[in-house]
Formats: structure tokens, sequence, C-alpha cells
């Protein structure tokens, strides 16, 4: 397959016949006007998905019970186990170890890390293969206070500004303190950072950084984090990595500390009990739930679990009504649906144009207005783009970027781009892109405190299924950071509370999720679907259709 | 009211549905025939033709290397090979995934890697010695890396470079899958890389110094401070700190050093 299908070429021939005169208009430095501070409000209102009434409902169960919540993470909420409680016998334990780790990303290897090097026998209970996780797709870096110009005192005031001050100022005191650490740590564990030749750390801004403070691995930083210390775990005798066994409820004792988990083998279809005087729970963020529909930039297997797990056993949750979207995700070609298309691209000239070619919105808006546009170009003025495989879209008219700036200029600033267009027969320095928002980064999750514990005893929580950190949202490079820094205090922490005489030991059970069972039942919600969901369906509804079985 | 032709998406997140009259095109799963409509990556067609995944996918994004798969053409001797994320179906397209490849991974410490890198890894990894420079490890990476050389380097003793000549694999087993000599050279790679940025190249001495400081409590205090703050005066901190030039070069200073 190469470049633009015939449907498709024919429009971009309309994108190209207004391009001199929108060119003609950006050289005079005339641009599409910006919406005033009432508009934005109005068109957040009516189009951004955060702001909508319609895609959003009040919990009735459980610890945020009232709150009102996107559909998709309030159905995950209100359902019921996956297990028929009767059948469970607790008392026959498959594992037991002092702690486990649920999630294989990371948060959850960092916490293995630190809780093996304290002497604890660790297991790694993870869904897909140990690092298939949204760790290993961050491209972009990792921040930390390294360089003798900056300091945690400014790494905090970055972070409480981009939360627009709603972060919890302990757990953000605790990130921007622990950061400089954490990239020793990695250093020290052989990970190949960008540096000049005498070992400085290469360092670059970030959107809303006032120092230079973003680490990076080439454009894979993710996965080099994710290998090296995936590697390092496989060096460690008392780590014991499970895969294709996700936790799918927590096990409580008597007194209401956690105790363990309930695994299920996604091959065998069996469930196990795991024992365990320490549970750290690190399974990411919940982009395959598809809230309202959108793609997601998120691997298989975010369908936030231990959200839902969690939630059962009574933990809060926080900052949850705040999703993060990215205006501009790739919708052509299907292998780059979802991928991330930097503000680095209008930043140098390129415009967002509709189905006429003709502009409709000023392409350097806030990331959640420039979205809210877009979705009101193509859902309401109804001049999106369709692709084949049923996307809609708009242009971003790359093109420019050269006319204005000198021939090389798009293969100069932004190679990773071009070439993953090329490769797929697409020119960006001639063509333009389709782009629509994408469901990015859960910004809420679990409520915790700087030492990563949630208000069950025993239970631990780091990474992206935890909320407050990054307030209402995020800065990019400070969830690298947080998941390191969280999971790190988070296998430490549930060391020491291992080590104490504190931890479970009375009887398994899983009366919470009786408990929670028949709350739902009063709230008439007896019929509600299992979850957690574990991965995503995809399957065509025409297939669907012709499965005759009960 | 004018009316107005509003299209909404058909596909929800990455289930696949193709608008009218999308054209669609054979491919065999496993030696099986399904029509799939075109533009779609084998992923997403193994989806669209009834299959969940539990293996071979990850990210659907072309880093997690879990998605290799090998092909054929129909009426074609060649092989081929991609990541399923990121290769589009073809017509006739005979396929088989690859989703898990036994490889030999030994322990190692750190540690031993820091006097005579060369001679430690030899110690772990004999059988890289034994490439015969087939170069079938070349051909097959979805990620254009020159394999061989890379054992080669290793080979040589040149594991600085061998390390940055691998540094773009996402470990998807397809060469190890295909080398006559049973080396798995992803792994080995792995724990190339490891020696470079642990003892190949030179430490962060700011980092060193950093760490320290970090560690003597140093920052907590101004932390401690900056919590104490009401809103209106950490957003005026905010508001007024002094934001380093885009421009600027390594090791630069700001105008206010206190709280550094
Ligand atoms: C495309 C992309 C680009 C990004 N770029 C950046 C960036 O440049 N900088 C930055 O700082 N951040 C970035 N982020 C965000 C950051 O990568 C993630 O927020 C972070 O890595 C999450 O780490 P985690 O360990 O909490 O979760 P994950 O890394 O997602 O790991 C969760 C693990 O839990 C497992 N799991 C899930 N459910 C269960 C279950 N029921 N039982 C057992 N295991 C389970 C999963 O399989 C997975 O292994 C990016 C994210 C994406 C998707
Ligand atoms: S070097 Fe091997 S494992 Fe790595 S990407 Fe290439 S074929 Fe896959
Ligand atoms: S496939 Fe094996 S033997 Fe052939 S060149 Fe690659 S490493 Fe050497
Ligand atoms: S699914 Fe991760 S590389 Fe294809």
């Amino acid at each position: 397959m190469s470049g633009y299908i015939h449907e498709l070429k024919e429009l971009i021939k309309k994108v190209e016949a207004t391009r001199p005169s929108r060119l003609e208009s950006a050289r005079k430095n005339e641009h599409f006007p910006a919406l005033s501070m009432e508009d934005r409000m109005k068109w957040l209102s009516s189009y951004h998905p955060d702001f909508k009434d319609e895609g959003r409902r009040k919990v009735k169960v459980g610890p945020n019970k009232g709150d009102v919540l996107p559909e998709e993470v309030v159905d995950v909420f209100e359902s019921r186990s996956r297990l028929d409680l009767k059948e469970v016998n607790l008392d026959n334990v498959d594992f037991e170890t002092d702690v486990l780790v649920i999630g294989g990303g990371g948060a959850g290897t960092a916490a293995a890390l630190m809780a093996e090097s304290e002497g604890k026998s660790v297991i790694i209970s993870t869904k897909l293969r140990h690092g298939d996780a949204n760790t290993i797709m961050a491209e972009g870096g990792i921040q930390g206070a390294t360089q003798e110009g900056d300091s945690p005192h400014y790494h905090y005031l970055d972070v409480m500004g981009g939360g627009h001050f709603t972060n919890s100022p302990d757990l953000v005191a605790a990130l921007v303190n622990d950061a400089p650490l954490i990239i020793d740590w990695l250093e020290e564990l052989g990970m190949m950072f960008n540096k000049y030749a005498d070992g400085r750390l290469m360092v670059r801004h970030g959107g809303g950084t006032c120092r230079k403070r973003m680490h990076s691995s080439g454009d894979m930083t993710g996965a080099e984090i994710m290998r090296v210390i995936r590697d390092e775990a496989k060096n460690r005798k008392g780590i014991n990595v499970m895969e294709f066994s996700p936790a799918v409820e927590l096990i409580l004792d008597r007194e209401g500390r956690c105790a363990g988990a309930v695994l299920y083998n996604l091959e065998t279809r069996e469930y196990y009990v795991v024992k365990a005087k320490a549970v750290v729970l690190a399974t990411g963020g919940f982009g395959r739930l598809h809230i309202q529909g959108f793609a997601t930039t998120n691997h298989y297997g975010a369908t936030a679990d231990g959200l839902v797990i969690a939630y059962r056993a009574g933990v809060k949750t926080c900052f949850l009504e705040a999703t993060q979207y990215h205006p501009t995700g790739v919708v052509y070609p299907e292998q780059n649906v979802g991928l991330l298309i930097t503000e680095k691209v209008r930043g140098l000239g390129a415009q967002l144009v509709n189905s006429e070619g003709n502009q409709f919105c000023f392409p350097l808006e806030p990331r959640d207005v420039e979205s809210a546009c877009i979705i009101r170009e193509c859902l309401d003025i109804g001049k999106g783009i369709m692709t084949p495989t049923g996307r809609i879209g708009v242009w971003l008219d790359s093109p420019m970027i050269d006319l204005l700036h000198g021939e090389g200029t798009v293969k100069k600033e932004l190679p990773a781009k071009y070439i993953q267009f090329k490769r797929y027969g697409i020119d960006i320095s001639k063509e333009p892109m389709l782009v629509y928002p994408t469901l990015h980064y859960q910004n809420g999750g679990l409520e915790i405190n700087e030492f990563a514990e949630t208000s069950v005893p025993g239970l631990f929580s780091a990474g992206e299924v935890s909320g407050g950190i990054h307030g209402k949202n995020r800065l990019m490079g400070n969830s690298l950071l947080d998941v390191l820094v969280f999971g790190r205090r988070a296998g430490c922490r549930a060391s020491e509370y291992v080590s104490g005489k504190k931890s479970a030991g009375s009887a398994l059970t899983l009366d919470h999720v009786k408990r929670f069972h028949k709350e739902l039942e009063r709230a008439g919600l007896k019929d509600a679907p299992t979850a957690p969901i574990l991965l995503p369906d995809y399957t065509p509804d025409e297939v669907k259709s012709r499965r005759w079985e009960k | 009211m004018s009316k107005k032709k509003i299209i909404k998406p058909l596909s929800v997140g990455d289930k696949t549905i193709p608008p009218e009259g999308a054209k669609k095109i054979p491919v065999y799963i496993m030696g099986k025939e399904y029509l799939i409509p075109e533009t779609l990556t084998i992923l997403k067609a193994i989806e669209y033709a009834g299959y969940k995944y539990t293996r071979g996918c990850g990210c659907r994004g072309g880093i997690c290397g879990a998605c290799a798969v090998y092909y054929r053409i129909k009426g074609s001797y060649k092989l081929k090979s991609g990541l399923a994320c990121q290769t589009v179906i073809e017509p006739d397209m005979i396929l088989a995934q690859l989703p898990f490849f036994p490889v030999n991974r030994p322990d190692y410490k750190m540690d031993v890697f820091k006097e005579d890198a060369h001679a430690a890894f030899r110690k772990i990894y004999p059988e890289v010695f034994k490439c015969v420079g087939c170069g079938t490890c070349t051909r097959v990476c979805p990620m254009d890396i020159d394999v061989m050389d890379y054992i080669a380097l290793m080979k040589r003793g040149e594991l600085k470079k061998a390390a940055e000549k691998s540094f773009d694999c996402v470990m998807c087993g397809l060469c190890a899958s295909r080398c006559p000599a049973q080396i798995s050279q992803f792994m080995a790679a792995m724990l190339v890389r490891r020696i470079n940025g642990r003892y190949l190249t030179p430490r962060a001495e700011h980092l060193k110094k950093r760490k320290k400081e970090v560690k003597s409590g140093k920052y907590e205090k101004f932390l401690k401070a900056l919590r104490k703050l009401s809103q209106d005066e950490l957003k005026k901190l905010y508001i007024e700190r002094e934001r380093e030039p885009d421009l600027s070069e390594p090791g630069w200073m700001p105008e206010d050093t206190t709280r550094l």
C-alpha cells in the first residue's frame, strides 16, 4: 500500500487549492483569530469530552458515590466480580509471597526491584508480557532537576502550575525531590541516556517548564527505561514474574488488610489464589476504555483493572473526571492511528483545515480548546473527512512548513514523523496529514499519600493508576518520573510494612466483594456486567452476530 | 434550519467499521481465507476476522515487539517478515504470527563487566562468536537494524558501537528465530547496551553532585517552605519564575541562585 487512496487524493486537491492564499496571509502574520475567553469556555463546554454532560454520569455505588465521571469509567465501577464467589476456595493458596506486585510496567517493575533489594520475595502478576505497558511507549522523555541551574524547587513550581494548582502538594514534593535520584538509579542500571562526550546529560525544555530538564534516550526513552529495568528484574532471584496472569480481585484478611489477589490465567482460564503480606497495585491507565469512542495512544492492556478492584476494596479515586486528550492524533494510515503529532508541527506553521480546504480555528489554542475545535468541525459542522476504515478527521496541512521556512525544514525538524509517514508512502512535506483528538493519559486515579499507601492497610499503589500527583493536568515527562518515584517508594514502604508486625495474617476473605455486590443490588444494579474487562474487544458486530452459542 | 450532512465516525476506538462499499481483499490467516477491508494492518485484519488476541499484541504502536509476523504472498517463494501492527495487508498474504520464541538469556551481575567487559561478555554469550555471517538476521529485522553487523562488532570487542547500532531493537525475536548459529542476538544486544550505559560512557558528574545534595535533605527545606505558601503566593512565584532561554548553553545559570 502506498500513500493516500484515490478518494483522499481528490480531497487533498481542495487543500492545495486554498493553500496559496492561506500562505500569503500567514506570511503577513495574519492568522485565523483565536477564540475569546468566553467562546473558549462555550466551545469547551459544548464539545470537549471533559466538559460535556453527555457521556458522563453519577456513580451510584462505592467510595466515589455521587461523583460525575465518564460513562466508561462508571460502567466498570458499577460492575460485578468476574468470579463466582461460591466457587472460590481461599483456603487453597496456590502461591505465597512477601510482596505481590500487580502490573509489569514501569511502576510495578521498579517496586519489585526495591522490594527484592530489601530481601523480600516478590511475585509480579502481569496481564500480557512483562513490559507490555504504556511505559514502553513513552517517547518524549523524563524530567528531573539534575542541572546546576535547576533544582527541585523550580520543578515543584512547574508541576503545580501545569496542574492548575490542583495537585496534592505532598505528592509533588516527593516527585521532584526524588527525581535526581531516579535519573542516577537509571544511569547506574546501565540506561543509555543522550549525553555529551564528557558524560553530561543532555536536557531539553518541555511544555510548561522553566528549566531544561527533559532527559531522553533517542526517541524511545520509555522503551529504554522499560527494557533496562526488566532486564535487571530477570537477574533477581527473588522476583518471580507471572505473565498472562492478570489480577481480577484483591483479597483482604479479616482485619481488612490487603492479603493478596486472585489471578486469572488468560490461557487456561484457571484462577489462582496468591497470598501476600503486602500488595502493590501498578496496573497503569484506562486508554483502552475508549472514553466516548476516542482512539487512544495506550497499549492493549490499559483497561483500568486496578481502579476497579481497588474501588471494590474501598479505595477512593480523584481527578478521574479530567482525561488528557491530545488534539492531533493520526487517523490515517491505519498503522499510525492514535500516533501523536506534536504541537511543534503547528508551531512551525501547519494549519488545520476542513474538507473544503478552509481553516476553522487558530492552530495554537491550548490542547483542550484545540481538541474541542476539531470535534466541532467534524461532528457539528460536518466538514470532517472520512477514511476508508470509518475514521474521521481534519487535515493538518504540513506542506506549509517547507513553504514557509524553506525546503527541507520538515525533514530536519520532524525526522521521526517524516519517516513514520514516508514508510507508508506519504511525504508529509508535500501532503497533509489526517488528524483527530486521541485519548492519551489518565490524569486521575487512586488516592495515595507520599509513601504510595492507599487507605487500605497493606495496599500500595503507584504509577498511572494513582491520582493527585498531576492534579487535573500532567506535563510531559513527569509521568515516567512519577511511575519510578512512586514505584520505588511503594516497593520500599511495602517491604517495611512486611517487616513490621502489622501485616496480614488472619484468614483470607472476599467479603468486600460480597458487600459491594449487595450495594449494587440496593442501587438497582443487580444485573451489572462483570469487570475488570482485562482486554478490549474489537470483534466486528458481523462476526459477533454469527456466534450462535448461548 | 438548513440541512447539514453530518458524518459520524464509524470506527470506535480500534474497532474497525469500514464505510459501505469499502474494498475487501483476501488474506490467509494461518492458511485460512478471509476477506478484509484494504489498508488495515495485519494486527487489525486478524481482529477484523474475529480473532481476539491474548498473545501477539502489546503496544499496537511498533515499539514493544510482541507482534512479529512471517508471511508469504501466494505464488511467491519469498518469505517475508515484519511487525503485525506496522504492516498493511496485501492481497493474497499468507500470515503466521510468532507470539513467542525461546531464547538463551543467562543471569549476570553487572559488576563483572567493570574490568574487561569483552572477556566477561564472551563468557556469558559464547555463541555470539560462532556467527557464520549469513546475514539472515539483518534481512528479517523489521527495524532495519544491521543485526549481523552488531554481532560482528561484539565479536571484535567494539561493544560501544554494537550498543549504538542495536539501539532501535524492539526485541521482537525475529532475528533469533532464523539464526543458523542459534544465537539470541537481541538478548546479547540488551546486555551490551547496559554495559555501555554503565561502564563505557562517562558518568554525569553534575548528577553525582546533585544526588549528594538531595540526600543531604537540602531541598526538603525549600519544598517545605513552598508547601507553606498560600495559593496566591505560589502563583506569584510561578508567574515570576525565570525561564531558561531555548538556546542556552549546557551548565546555564539563572540570576537567582538562592533556590538551587
Ligand atoms: C504513547 C505514549 C507516550 C507517552 N509519552 C510520555 C513521555 O514522553 N513522558 C512521560 O513522562 N510519560 C509519557 N507517557 C505516559 C507514561 O508512559 C505512562 O503514564 C506511564 O509509563 C505509566 O506507567 P505505569 O507503570 O503506571 O503503567 P504501565 O506502564 O501501563 O504498566 C501497567 C502494567 O500493568 C499491567 N496490568 C494491567 N492490568 C492488569 C491486571 N489486571 N493484572 C496484572 N497486570 C495488569 C499491564 O499489562 C502493564 O504491564 C506516554 C504514554 C503513552 C501511551
Ligand atoms: S534486532 Fe532482532 S529482535 Fe531486535 S528488532 Fe531486529 S529482528 Fe527484532
Ligand atoms: S543469522 Fe546468526 S549466523 Fe547469520 S549473520 Fe545473523 S547472527 Fe550471524
Ligand atoms: S504490538 Fe507492539 S510492536 Fe506491534
